[in-house]
């Protein structure tokens, strides 16, 4: 080994120089005074898409990420231009945005918080994205939002189903298109009294955590007040894959209603297990045992194959609806794809397709005048009829969709039946409701970074 | 200098100069390059560097002087965050208290799961570990929900209002260091370059210095040579009338207290606090960290934390549209032939490479990468001096 001089006279000169070096730099810099975080300054801007791409929600992930590199080549001019056709608001004019070519950079969430803040910061850091955008999760959703709104950019949430992402945590730099477990519950309850009658005794099986409760607090609301009755609700561990042991319980208990606040693979298999127990053909107080699943998506009801025929849920957008803007919106998909979207593309799309919009008419893409421009914004022609993205809490404001699992699908798309379109009155709520973080919860203010 | 020998004492300037000079090193392609997609000096991804480097140093404490592996470590990470997350939305928004937090109440969580778990050795200290680190992520995640927030995690909210503060109404608390905000960067522009230095990052970077340094200490201190003979044989230290367990156990709660280090940290650069932080894959992530660099070298585990992150961080993000403008001047039918062999290892496939390599690692370089490096260091000294290696450098390279 070589015998290495470090003498302190050395040590001296080094540090000196080093200094020197950190000092230097005050004449290099450019003075870049940007007004908010990663002005686009170049002919492109940059969009951070941060979806699960591995983890128990990569199918939805992936699905979000179609529909976002549908959504950047639409927005660039590419292709049959898609919703943008049918979209009230005419300010795009696919040319990018603010006549600025979309580029995007993707990430995974890994359906943990901590990795989609890490890969978040990476994009706004690294890759200097103006807007993040994406996410099959509530506690993923509230996370990066919550970093979006310190670091000052704007934050489109994907699919986030849990009243707190626009509740208790809402946020001013963050929006969601998504409806929330409120809206299911409340869309839901009238059509369960329509079809099983006003006096069923539930019973709750719920997911432990975050979005199981704010779904099992939202259903219970709603069934009560018409005069259904809770019997229990039941906390099950979201690694659970077999739910025999929980099921059994529910026969004993007397209830002639199971609500499985489920979603994913826990709800393939619970539901599974219910209709294998038998629950279906019971009969309990005079009345047919049935089961209800709030948050039904595309892709649970093909992982849980036949148990769904006849199953009411709610869900945010089926692709077999029959407007414009669906129409417009599963072709182009179905062209680029070969199938057709579940609402995870839609929902994100949708959002992709607002952002750019509501920059067009802000016209800039400071985060600020971009929340000004979409608080309180009325659209129509996105699939969801007419719409309004509530200032109070960034929420939309929407028709909910009441489906059913459908007796004789046609295609292993075709699973799910619209039974009703819930007008958007009856799920309205006050931006202080107890459910969404009462009176405490705030928005704060927009922050535009730098 | 500083109560190290001469050879210690150099490691320690290396990796003084690595840190306070990462913002260049890892920002070698200009910005707006192709090569640009592998810089790695951005503040976030450099505070984890330096982060989960503390936390590899702390397990390393442990697995790499008692041999005990802990497969539970990333318990004392999370429980640090929480401890240190409440000290910022109750008490201050000064980092330095809610660090000390994080790792007093991960010490103690660390003393009570070591005095249970350390009745047993070998295979059985591995799995009670794990089964303590799984029940804390559970309860974080369901049981502990108003403590802590469950799936959601914790952050600074809005109406957090710490007794030591003056926030305006409605403003969101900063981490900060008397007044300095942790997310404050200096951007430097060298032509095309573009180098960040972050506040945070370096805060972190001198606190993992003076972990780096403490943990040399021990390393060559008499309770680290005890804690070497716990390793070597037990009984035998048994039968000399030295009872382990006190030994063992101080080695556990040390590294318990490192690892809320690196957790109160991880709050003070980044005010949030998720129960995934907790789950057995990155109580596994620390083992593999250690591993790969190299366990029970010094600054091993320091190299498998960063070699692990950047892929986490960098390989996870190429996607297909990177790989098709890489091999853009190909003919088609090549370009996308290469691209479908590619694809599979990078993007959401990072795991796969990491898998690749640290099964290429194990089997090639048992000592890790430090060990790679020693035989690449050999190797050019005897292509230099053409005689065989001498005696002295022999003995520099103690099989540790």
């Amino acid at each position: 080994m070589s015998n290495s001089r470090l003498t302190r006279r050395g040590l001296l000169k080094t540090s000196a120089l080093a200094g020197a070096g950190l000092a230097l730099p005050t004449i290099f810099t450019a003075s870049s005074a940007a007004a908010f975080t990663n002005e686009p300054t170049g002919s492109s801007v940059t969009l951070g898409f941060n979806v699960p791409q591995t983890g128990p929600y990569a199918d939805e992930g992936a699905d979000e990420l179609r529909a976002y590199e549908l959504a950047v080549e639409h927005l660039n001019g590419g292709g049959d231009g898609g919703m943008m056709n049918t979209f009230s608001s005419k300010a795009l004019q696919g040319n990018g945005i603010l006549g600025k070519k979309v580029e995007f950079v993707t990430g995974d969430t890994q359906t943990k918080s901590d990795a989609a803040r890490a890969s978040a910061k990476s994009m706004i850091e690294k890759d200097g994205a103006i807007m993040i955008t994406g996410g099959s999760s509530s506690g993923v959703a509230v996370a990066v939002q919550g970093l979006c709104q310190e670091a000052g950019v704007i934050f489109m949430a994907g699919l986030t189903h849990s009243n707190d992402t626009t509740g208790k945590d809402r946020k001013a730099n963050g929006f969601r298109h998504f409806f929330n477990s409120y809206m299911s519950g409340a869309a839901l309850a009238p059509v369960l009294a329509n079809a099983y009658g006003t006096d069923r005794k539930a019973y709750h099986l719920t997911a432990d955590y975050n979005w199981g409760y704010t779904t099992e607090e939202a259903v219970k609301a709603s069934t009560e007040a018409m005069g259904w009755e809770t019997v229990a609700a039941v906390k099950t561990p979201l690694t659970q894959t077999d739910f025999s042991s929980y099921i059994a319980p529910v026969l004993q208990s007397g209830a002639d209603t199971l609500v499985l606040n489920h979603y994913g693979g826990n709800m393939v298999n619970s539901l599974t297990n219910a209709v294998q127990f038998g629950l279906r053909d019971k009969q309990v107080n005079g009345k047919d045992f049935q089961i209800i699943v709030p948050l039904y998506s595309r892709l649970m009801a093909k992982g849980a194959g036949a148990n769904v025929k006849g199953i009411f849920g709610s869900t945010n957008w089926h692709w077999t609806l029959t407007d414009e803007g669906s129409k417009a919106f599963v072709k182009s998909f179905g062209t680029k794809y070969g199938f057709p979207p579940s609402q995870a593309a839609h929902t994100t799309y949708v959002q992709a397709l607002l952002y750019a919009d509501a920059v067009e008419r802000a016209g800039s893409f400071n985060p600020c005048a971009v929340a000004e421009a979409l608080e309180g914004f009325e659209f129509d022609g996105m699939g969801n009829g007419k719409t309004l993205y509530r200032a109070d809490d960034h929420q939309c404001f929407k028709d909910v969709l009441v489906v059913k699992g459908k007796e004789n699908p046609d295609s292993e798309f075709d699973l799910l039946e619209i039974v009703e379109v819930t007008p958007v009155d009856q799920v309205m709520y006050a931006p202080d409701h107890p459910q969404m973080g009462g009176p405490e919860a705030t928005l704060g203010t927009c922050n535009a970074g730098a | 200098m500083f109560g190290l020998n001469k050879k210690d004492f150099n490691l320690f300037l290396i990796v003084i100069a690595l840190t306070m000079l990462a913002p260049f090193i890892l920002n070698p392609f200009p910005a707006g390059s192709g090569m640009a997609q592998f810089n790695a000096g951005y503040p976030d991804l450099m505070q984890r560097f330096v982060i989960f480097g503390i936390f590899a140093i702390g397990f390393n404490i442990l697995f790499g002087l008692t041999g005990y592996l802990s497969f539970g470590h990333a318990a004392f990470l999370g429980v640090g965050s929480y401890g240190a997350i409440w000290m910022m939305k109750l008490v201050t928004l000064n980092v330095i208290p809610a660090i000390i937090m994080g790792v007093i109440v991960s010490g103690v969580f660390a003393l009570a799961i070591g005095f249970i778990s350390l009745r047993r050795s070998g295979i059985y200290f591995s799995i009670l570990t794990l089964a303590f680190a799984q029940m804390s992520y559970a309860l974080a995640y369901s049981v502990l929900t108003p403590i802590t927030g469950g799936e959601t995690g914790l952050q600074i909210k809005p109406t957090d209002r710490p007794i030591f503060s003056n926030l305006e109404e409605g403003e969101i608390g900063r981490a900060n260091l008397f007044g300095l905000d942790m997310r404050s960067s200096y951007e430097l522009e060298v032509g095309n370059w573009a180098f960040t230095f972050n506040t945070g990052y370096y805060i972190a970077a001198i606190v993992m210095i003076l972990a780096f340094y403490l943990s040399i200490r021990i390393f060559r201190s008499p309770f680290g040579t005890m804690l070497r003979a716990v390793k070597s044989n037990q009984t035998r230290m048994n039968y000399t009338g030295l009872n382990a367990r006190p030994y063992t156990l101080a080695a556990f709660v040390i590294s318990g207290m490192y690892a809320g280090l690196a957790g109160g940290l991880l709050v003070a650069m980044d005010t949030q606090v998720g129960p995934e932080r907790m789950f057995w894959t990155a109580s596994g992530e620390v083992v593999l960290m250690t591993i790969l660099g190299g366990a029970s070298t010094l600054i091993g585990p320091v190299l498998g934390a960063g070699l692990i992150k950047y892929m986490e961080n960098i390989l996870s993000k190429i996607n297909k549209d990177i790989l098709h403008q890489w091999f853009a001047f190909l003919p088609d039918g090549i370009e996308d032939f290469l691209v479908t062999i590619v694809y599979p290892f990078i993007g959401k496939g990072w795991h796969l490479t990491l898998g690749i390599i640290f099964m290429a690692v194990v089997i090639f370089l048992p000592g890790g990468l430090v060990e790679g490096g020693k035989r690449f260091m050999d190797f050019v000294k005897r292509k230099k001096s053409k005689t065989p290696p001498s005696d002295e450098s022999a003995q520099s390279t103690p099989a540790e």
